[in-house]
């Protein structure tokens, strides 16, 4: 037991404030206060409830007087009988202050017309220095004798400071003992070979206190939540299409989908085109044909655009507006295969709209797509496939509102019913692809494309 | 577009809930159920709100392709079909009542090089109130907006016939020689005085451009020589049509045909119902330059034939064509089964210019059918997915970085020329950088050639958090390659910084030996990995790099990137101010 753990176990039954203990034994506070902690981490030995108090304190400087006495009362006592000229006690360390706090006590006088220079003499015999005793009472913690407004007087002078003080209420504790032994911190590689820490007592762990975080990176969350939808697709055995492709050209982003000249997703505002490389240059020519006849005449069934359809706006580049520029490609692609084969492909990748960023838009974000083309795939299997799809990022109630869309007929939007909303919101869109964006590519006529988009950002922000 | 009750109530439609479920079976988008109160309140401020109507107005969205339900009779009319309270009306054009000539267009050669087409038509004793008049107007900006692609390729002007007398003559004429009043002004201008009238005015000022260079604007007159437009731009308020209007005189100036015709049918066959004959149009002759005449509006009909199998297939039920057809004459497709096998005779008004192929049809009875009516099931297709190879490296080297105590950042593809060139001491020349012609701010100028700027202003956003800070991302940037048929191409690369107190090159050097080692390539000249100093005189790479702390990465000789200590001049250009070392890889050499 260390002294000051000695000095702050109880005296007495009823309990003792660690102040009273700091000035029995003359000690500083805040040696009392080490020692309670110290005795509280050996367990029950005492116990001691905070609580804290407001008391007066003398300054340094009311300190300086309750030795000394106030300035006044120096200066007065340093005026002999035959007086003092008054530059000469300005030089004392208090001439200042105490020069005109005894004028105005009436204490002494100025005869400014002295020969020799302005000369300071007593007025009365003695005096009493009021304000050193009223300090020296606070010293001796008996400010309760004085005045609120004797105190607040002293506190403008900055004489007094009003502090408060913490302090502990100890009291025995269910284990009180007036021994004690030294509690370890940590298990030692010695304590372990020699076997010492069979006798030894083990300080208790704080289990309140947070533990070290590990020295690890980690994952984006958005990039988490990609590597999630990445899974589900490969699970359900779709195949990951090259989308690493940001620049596409207007022709594999809007034409080939069927997607007329004049559409308003074309315009400067919505897409970001680009200045350098300005235009594609190479183009599967025949392919290009039919696309071009398929809007301006129509054909395959359709009415088309009826429209003068320009090489020059095919030509031009851009930032894909959508994943969908490469399921064209892989489709077109498909359709030059020898003999067709069913495929389900997907992708998730970053798509680019011409918007000024703010907290409800972003230029550039991440779409997930997934592509099943097969014979005979209708609507009811859309449905059926986006229900599996959804099923695995447990999301079980939804519903399909028509829609429009460029590209598809029929076209959905998906509606999840949220349950921490509690209502129905929209998860993604779907749709079956054209016949006059399929058949222009090569596809077999009895092939139907199904497929549906997301946007990640958006998915995270609703449902995580 | 607003409903109110009375609407619902013609549609036989009472509870709120109930209008709700049938927007969403429609595919309209009930946007919010509130008042004329409520907006001015919402718009104006509560002042400008007293005494206006409490009644409930249900705002609804609809579909961009649907045209004729832009309008609320056109929407009315097509709920109160879909609903089967309502048999939809067929339209018909007509000659002139009184026996005479029809009212003419003559179109001069003038306007080829500027607005080369124009279609007409009139609606006859039509009687008007305040609320169809306001719908009258609403729904040729609503189509100006819409299909005319904002008055660029059409334009449509109405005017009172009965202050007016044909032929009427379409032409374009130098802006000079063009005077008259227009709409809402109180004395004539000159063409070319109405184009600087109209740069402040806000809603006028955005079509301007679509004539402003033209050394000829497109103008109509009557034979009286009084001008009734200037397509695409104002009308003559000579003609303006108010609520008192009996004759419409309805033009559509345009670039493309197609759209105009779209356009005049959709004016006419919505409005034809305020007419003493509903739903009857009266011809007008539009003449072109070479003599030929054409009749508008064409209010064409046409009928397709297709088999209730095609549509039970497609859809995924197992209806009889009955049936379907009863699904298809509720959404305005008149149909009816011809009696051969299953086939149904589908007629396409003049109002669903929406329906171009058979697919279209087939959406139409899946929604009359029920989207949420039809049974989800699985497709038969089996197939083996595959993973995109430089896909499958990326998700393997992430898992490892953020092992070798790396944070993961996502950072955007675009930036401003400044971050990839001045910032990264490198001329934008140099960079192989894709530019964007059209951004709106500077933030998004080019494709990033490098991840490194994007880390550096991660790393500037999150100075505040305990030192060392160590990122690193895996994805593409975009460079420019002329051996692409879009001439640029993506290049999936890893990047990765440590920000400390010291630069910590052997950190990243270390973290380099670690991908490596993960990759299966071992430190050594030829078969293997190494670094070597490189030199500012003859990389240019390196202005990035402190001069001396540089080195480039070879991976079985061939040269992958670069590692190093930052130069001091990129750190504080990136309002960093602790040493920072970056390693910058392709990976794609190892796939």
């Amino acid at each position: 037991v260390s002294p000051s753990e000695r000095k702050a176990s109880p005296k007495v039954d009823g309990g003792t404030d660690s102040q009273d203990v700091a000035a029995d034994l003359g000690v500083d506070h805040q040696v009392i206060v080490g020692a309670v902690k110290s005795l509280q981490a050996l367990g029950e030995v005492i116990s001691a409830e905070q609580k804290s108090s407001r008391h007066w304190e003398l300054t340094g400087e009311g300190r300086e007087i309750a030795e000394q006495g106030s300035h006044e009362a120096r200066v007065f006592n340093a005026i002999p009988d035959e007086g003092l000229p008054q530059n000469q006690l300005m030089k004392m360390p208090s001439g200042k202050v105490g020069f005109s706090k005894a004028m105005s006590n009436k204490w002494i006088r100025l005869d400014k017309a002295h020969e020799g220079g302005p000369r300071v003499f007593k007025t009365v015999e003695a005096i009493e220095d009021t304000v050193r005793d009223k300090l020296q009472l606070v010293q001796k913690g008996q400010s309760a004798k004085l005045e609120d407004k004797e105190k607040n007087e002293l506190k403008k002078r900055k004489l007094l400071s009003e502090v408060t003080v913490k302090s502990y209420w100890i009291t025995k504790g269910s284990s009180f003992s007036t021994t004690i032994t030294k509690q370890e911190t940590e298990l030692t590689p010695e304590m372990i070979a020699s076997g010492s820490w069979k006798e030894k007592k083990f300080k208790p762990y704080n289990f309140e206190a947070m533990g070290v975080a590990p020295d690890c990176g980690h994952l984006h969350p958005l990039m988490k939540v990609r590597t999630q939808f990445r899974q589900i697709f490969l699970e359900m055995g779709f195949t990951e299409m090259p989308t690493n492709n940001f620049i596409e050209s207007s022709f594999w982003n809007f034409d080939s989908l069927f997607q007329p000249q004049q559409h308003p997703a074309r315009d400067q505002h919505d897409t970001f085109f680009i200045s350098d490389p300005a235009l594609a240059h190479e183009f599967p020519q025949d392919y290009l044909e039919r696309v071009k006849k398929v809007h301006s005449e129509g054909g395959y069934g359709s009415q088309g655009y009826k429209y003068d359809w320009k090489i020059e706006e095919a030509q031009k580049n851009l930032l894909r507006t959508h994943t969908t520029a490469v399921s064209a490609r892989m489709l077109y692609k498909l359709a030059q295969q020898e003999k067709f084969t069913p495929v389900k492909y997907f992708s998730i990748d970053r798509v680019f709209r011409n918007e000024t960023l703010d907290a409800t838009h972003l230029a550039e974000f991440h779409q997930i797509e997934g592509v099943v083309a097969d014979y005979g795939l209708t609507l009811g299997n859309l449905m059926g496939i986006l229900h599996q799809f959804f099923t695995k990022l447990g999301i079980t109630k939804l519903r399909f509102k028509p829609a429009y869309n460029p590209y598809t007929e029929p076209s959905m939007e998906v509606f999840s019913y949220h349950e921490g909303l509690k209502k129905w919101v929209e998860v993604g869109n779907s749709g079956v692809f054209r016949p006059e964006m399929l058949l222009p590519m090569g596809l077999p006529e009895g092939v139907s494309v199904i497929a549906w988009g997301l946007s990640l950002e958006r998915y995270v922000d609703t449902h995580t | 577009m607003y409903l109110n009750n009375k609407m619902l109530f013609s549609i036989h439609i009472l509870a709120d809930e109930e209008f709700d479920e049938l927007c969403f079976e429609f595919g309209l988008e009930l946007d919010e159920i509130t008042s004329e109160k409520e907006i001015l309140i919402r718009e104006q401020g509560g002042e400008k709100a007293e005494g206006a109507s409490d009644v409930v107005l249900y705002k609804i969205d609809v579909p961009a392709n649907r045209y004729d339900l832009l309008c609320l009779e056109g929407l009315v009319r097509g709920l109160q079909v879909f609903k089967e309270k309502l048999e939809a009306p067929r339209y018909k054009r007509v000659s002139p009542a009184d026996g005479g000539e029809p009212q003419r267009l003559v179109i001069t050669e003038e306007t080829a090089s500027v607005r080369p087409h124009a279609v007409a038509a009139v609606l006859r004793n039509i009687t008007f109130t305040q609320e169809r008049y306001e719908s009258f107007i609403e729904l040729q900006e609503k189509l100006h907006q819409n299909i005319c692609r904002k008055r660029t390729l059409v334009a449509i002007g109405t005017h009172d016939l009965d202050t007016i007398s044909g032929p009427f003559t379409y032409t374009a004429k130098p802006p000079g020689e063009i005077r008259f009043k227009p709409l809402s002004q109180s004395r004539e201008y000159t063409a070319a005085e109405l184009m600087s009238l109209y740069k402040t005015d806000s809603h006028l000022r955005h079509y301007l451009h679509i004539i402003e260079n033209e050394p000829l604007y497109p103008i109509i007159y009557d034979s009286n020589g009084i001008v009734l437009s200037m397509p695409p731009i104002i009308n003559g308020d000579h003609s303006k049509i108010s609520l008192n209007t009996k004759n419409i005189f309805i033009e559509c100036t345009a670039t493309d045909l197609t759209k105009a015709k779209i356009t005049l049918d959709m004016v006419v066959t919505m409005f034809s119902v305020y007419c003493d004959e509903p739903f009857t149009v009266e011809e007008a002759e539009v003449v072109y330059p070479d003599g030929r005449l054409s009749v508008y509006p064409e209010l064409a009909y046409r009928t397709e034939t297709l088999s209730g199998d095609f549509i039970n297939k497609r859809v995924g039920i197992n209806e009889s064509a009955e049936s379907i057809a009863q699904l298809l004459t509720r959404m305005c497709l008149r149909s009816e089964v011809s009696g051969e096998g299953d086939l149904i005779q589908v007629e396409i008004p003049p109002t669903r210019a929406d329906v171009i192929h058979a697919c279209d049809i087939m959406e139409d009875a899946a929604i009359a059918y029920g989207f949420n009516n039809i049974v989800r099931s699985t497709p038969r297709t089996y197939t083996v997915a595959n993973q995109l190879p430089v896909n499958k490296l990326t998700e393997l080297l992430r898992q490892d970085l953020t092992a070798a105590g790396f944070t993961e950042a996502l950072t955007f593809a675009l930036c401003s020329e400044e971050d990839i060139a001045d910032k990264l001491r490198k001329n934008i020349t140099e960079t192989r950088a894709v530019h964007i012609s059209n951004p709106k701010t500077a933030d998004f100028q080019v494709a990033r050639t490098s991840l490194l700027p994007g880390l550096l202003k991660t790393i500037a956003a999150n100075r505040k958090m305990p030192l060392p800070l160590k990122l690193f991302e895996i994805s593409d940037v975009v460079l420019k390659d002329e051996t692409k048929d879009v001439g640029a191409r993506n290049n999936r690369r890893l990047c990765a910084v440590y920000y400390n107190k010291s630069p910590g090159f052997e950190v990243i050097h270390g973290l380099l030996d670690r991908v490596m080692q993960l990759l299966d390539v071992k430190p050594g000249r030829n078969q293997g990995y190494h670094i070597q100093a490189s030199y500012l005189k003859i990389y240019f790479n390196d202005s990035t790099f402190f001069p001396g702390r540089c080195a480039e990465i070879f991976s079985c000789g061939k040269s992958i990137g670069h590692l190093g200590v930052l130069h001091p001049d990129v750190i504080s250009r990136f309002e960093l101010t602790m040493p920072c070392s970056a390693i910058d890889i392709d990976i794609e050499p190892f796939l």
